[in-house]
């Protein structure tokens, strides 16, 4: 419901802007001027037709002068307000604030949630210094260490006597103390050095996961053989890597292994030989589900593939989980791909698969196939809704003039030229000439 | 009589280094560098002024502190707190506790001797 308490507030505030003098309305309005100062003070209710006339006599939309600004924007406002001592009277005037400059309102809204993420991430850094029990061993030693030496160096500086066998006594004192010193804060340099190049190198875990499969390729001989112990496997793979993305890389080989059971890598040869990189040959070929087939022929030795293929597998957030790029037709390293690619769409219709040429319209326009399938992600269990994940296998399709209809695809949105797009989720860094729409 | 000082701290050099110059101060300087029976140590020797460090193998100063200031016998007893965290929060923990001075290592010697001479005279 809007609040009239404010109306007036709005209709002065426009009528400011447009420069026209109260009495100026007041007779557009065909009411007397201090009538509409009235009005303009908040102090006469309005609405109906004369709202309606003075909305035309500015020019502006009756609903304008009406609407109440945001709740989030005035608890927002109301939240800013209380970190300070503001006084009761200036306090109650936060809904004609809003109302009468909300480009101001919501530059120091926005600025209040940019104030409460900092004063978190703060916090957090200040968690990390004080519960760090290395950090704070190292600190307190040094400290100690300082003290020790400060203590007795100025015993030593002071004037006055001090007998030779005192002086001795803080000489090796300071002398020992300043060995111990060297060491902690050597070592404590060290670790700082360890922790921020950990902090750099590693985003996420899921970064760290592709990183694995970067270095050693997709496909893991160890993994093709019957007796082998795929702990030991994950174990030798995951050296040097966060404890996150162990869990990440054990459950991804696991699943490789369970794949490699079903489909053997010399029958797999086989229907390469017959059938190319095709995942319905391969379901066919080893009664699997669909997926299974496209992981698959993601992690055969690219030798006996015709040509190399990509993979992409998503949650049902949306969130990929697994990348394997191709040099045409790259995957974003961080947050979603392009809402355009079978692999999202697929989400909404489960089971059916999406097959679709794409063109990537940021590359030279290499045309690829996409195989896009959604799957559950478990057995079906009674009365339980089950989750699904999608894949999409990603195969290089020659260009040569087909009847098949190719669709226009981006890699993500920061870096897409596609001017009227749809699917845009935030402005392209690509076309600084696209308008800006409010 | 010259009058006592209990110092429990239990780095040998600062203890070195401390007892020195309030020996040529003339007090008396008695040392501990356990935490665990430092309550007990501080009702034996009744010293004039305690100098407690915070962090003790055995137990931390501040329970040692609020020990001290739980006994009727000994809760008036002057006690100078070192740490080596002079963040406020120690601040605040070590007060409520009940010390009556405070100091973050490293300190100096004179700011010491003050302090400990200070405490004395209360």
């Amino acid at each position: 419901m809007p609040r009239d308490t404010l109306t007036g507030s709005r209709i002065r505030e426009r009528r400011v802007m447009a420069g026209l003098k109260q009495s100026e309305l007041a007779k557009r309005a065909d009411i007397s001027p201090s009538y509409l100062n009235l009005i303009e003070h908040n102090r006469r209710r309005i609405g109906g037709k004369l709202l309606v006339d003075i909305a035309h006599a500015l020019g502006v939309e009756p609903g304008s002068l009406t609407e109440g600004a945001e709740t989030t924007l005035l608890a927002t406002l109301r939240e800013a307000a209380s970190g300070i001592d503001m006084s009761e009277a200036e306090f109650v005037r936060v809904e004609e604030f809003a109302g009468r400059f909300p480009g101001w309102a919501a530059l120091l809204a926005d600025n209040q949630r940019k104030v409460e993420t900092l004063q978190r991430s703060v916090e957090a850094l200040t968690d990390r210094l004080t519960h760090d029990p290395h950090l704070a061993a190292s600190l307190h030693e040094m400290l100690s260490t300082v003290t020790a030496i400060r203590s007795a160096a100025s015993i030593l500086a002071e004037p006055g006597d001090i007998e030779p066998e005192w002086q001795r006594r803080f000489n090796r004192n300071i002398y020992e103390d300043s060995a111990r010193l060297a060491d902690t804060s050597r070592s404590l340099a060290q670790y700082l050095e360890e922790a921020d190049s950990e902090a750099s190198e590693t985003n996420a875990p899921q970064d760290e996961l592709d990183g694995v499969f970067q270095k050693f390729g997709f496909h893991f001989p160890a993994l093709e053989t019957s007796d082998v112990d795929v702990d030991a496997v994950a174990t030798e793979l995951g050296q040097g890597v966060s404890q996150a993305a162990r869990w990440l890389l054990r459950r991804a080989i696991t699943r490789y292994r369970a794949d490699a059971e079903r489909m053997p890598l010399g029958e797999s040869a086989d229907t390469v030989a017959v059938s190319g990189n095709d995942p319905f040959a391969f379901a066919a070929r080893f009664g699997c589900d669909l997926a299974s087939a496209m992981r698959r022929l993601a992690h055969l030795p690219e030798d006996i593939l015709p040509e190399p293929v990509g993979l992409a597998i998503c949650d049902g957030s949306g969130v990929t989980t697994f990348r394997k790029p191709l040099p045409e037709f790259p995957l974003p390293r961080l947050g979603a791909g392009c809402a355009l690619w079978p692999l999202y769409r697929a989400l909404a219709r489960p089971m059916m698969v999406h097959v679709e040429v794409m063109e990537q319209s940021a590359r030279a326009a290499a045309r690829h196939r996409g195989y896009a399938i959604s799957q559950p992600t478990g057995p079906a269990r009674s009365g339980e809704d089950v989750l699904f994940e999608s894949h999409m296998l990603i195969v290089p399709e020659p260009k040569r003039d087909v009847s098949e209809q190719t669709r226009h695809v981006g890699l993500t949105c920061r870096i897409c030229p596609h001017p009227t797009c749809e699917a845009r989720r935030e402005p392209s860094i690509m076309v600084a000439s696209a308008p800006r729409k409010l | 009589m010259s009058k006592q000082v209990l110092l429990i701290e239990d780095e040998p050099n600062i203890i070195e280094a401390i007892s020195f110059i309030l020996s040529r101060d003339g007090w008396t300087v008695k040392t501990h560098s356990n935490g665990a029976d430092a309550v007990e140590m501080v009702k034996e020797r009744r010293p004039d002024v305690v100098i407690l460090d915070v962090m003790l193998p055995g137990k931390s100063g501040y329970d040692i502190l609020r020990e001290l200031r739980d006994d009727p016998e000994i809760n008036g007893l002057p006690v100078l707190m070192l740490t080596a965290r002079g963040q406020t929060k120690d601040r605040e923990i070590a007060e409520r506790a009940g010390c009556d001075a405070f100091m973050t290592k490293p300190f100096s010697n004179a700011d010491v001797l003050e302090t400990v001479r200070a405490l004395a005279a209360k």
